[in-house]
């Protein structure tokens, strides 16, 4: 039998690999878009761990939300990027400074 | 026992897979380490008894919106060396943080709180997973399934919206002029 320690640490080290790989890839868009997965994805542990040892669905039912926000932001942001991607011919994030935040 | 080998070799193979993401020169090895990295995952779902979000993420994760990742890399034409540069730059910082992060939550876990939550062990084959989430998602979490729905929708919209393109070099049809048109423009009667 796995305790729920051992499942815990592992959701923390898929969301601190996710934070990690935000600050390496700074420049590639894409990549950052992947960590945000990688972080979610370890939340999404951490959801169903507590879902089975408490013995209440409502864990897998907000994973069922989190996966669908995700894929929503997944796909504006790909397509924020590929219109981007066609104005400016490249998606380095130190070009995107239009708005000069 | 066998569990938890299971147990060790998802778990595993997840993290190593999660390194290769933030580690790999190309944006398609990228996505290719995400893509075994959710499959671990799924494994571990499926070791907590999750069947329904363990085959959700490999069905909608895997097989869409990877895809659309995949898809995106390939399209864009991508100068691999100037976005790798500076790839250290950050990584005391990024390590830094991330290393307290993780020595914070694993504390958390370990620290006897979760410990004593003791495992329920597993239902066998008479709890069917899907049929119970839907009976909650229709009931409990009916406002929160719709609002879901709602957003799907929205990001659907947007993403059209937002990379739809009029080629000016394209031949559109005319619809009015294709309905208003009469015959006399396009039948002509000829004396034989």
């Amino acid at each position: 039998m796995v305790p729920l320690s051992y499942y815990l640490a592992v959701a923390a080290c898929l969301f601190s690999l996710g934070v990690v790989g935000l600050f390496l890839n700074r420049k590639n868009v894409i990549t950052m878009l992947m960590c945000i997965e990688l972080i979610l994805l370890g939340v999404n542990v951490n959801l169903a761990a507590f879902s089975h040892f408490l013995q209440n669905l409502g864990g897998q039912v907000f994973i069922f939300f989190v996966l669908t926000v995700a894929a929503s932001e997944v796909a504006v942001g790909l397509a924020i990027l590929v219109a981007f991607y066609r104005n400016r011919r490249s998606i380095e994030v130190e070009d995107i400074n239009t708005l000069q935040g | 026992m066998l569990e938890l080998g299971f147990f060790y070799l998802f778990a595993g193979l997840a993290v190593v897979a999660a390194l290769g993401v933030i580690t790999a020169r190309n944006p398609v090895h990228s996505v290719m380490w995400l893509i075994f990295c959710f499959f671990n995952a799924a494994g571990l779902f499926f070791l907590l008894d999750a069947e329904f979000i363990g085959i959700l993420l490999i069905l909608v994760y895997v097989g869409a919106v990877m895809v659309l990742f995949m898809f995106v890399v390939m399209m864009l034409h991508v100068n691999l060396a100037a976005l790798r540069e500076g790839f250290l730059r950050y990584l005391p910082l990024g390590g830094a943080i991330a290393a307290a992060l993780l020595a914070e939550i694993v504390a958390a876990g370990f620290s006897g709180v979760f410990t004593r939550v003791p495992n329920p062990g597993h239902s066998g084959g008479q709890v069917n997973n899907t049929v119970e989430i839907g009976k909650v998602l229709y009931t409990k979490y009916l406002l929160g399934f719709e609002v879901a729905a709602v957003i799907l929708l929205v990001a659907l919209v947007g993403a059209v919206v937002l990379t739809i393109r009029k080629r000016k070099d394209a031949k559109y049809q005319n619809i009015a002029r294709q309905v208003a048109v009469k015959p006399s423009e396009r039948l002509r009667k000829v004396r034989m």
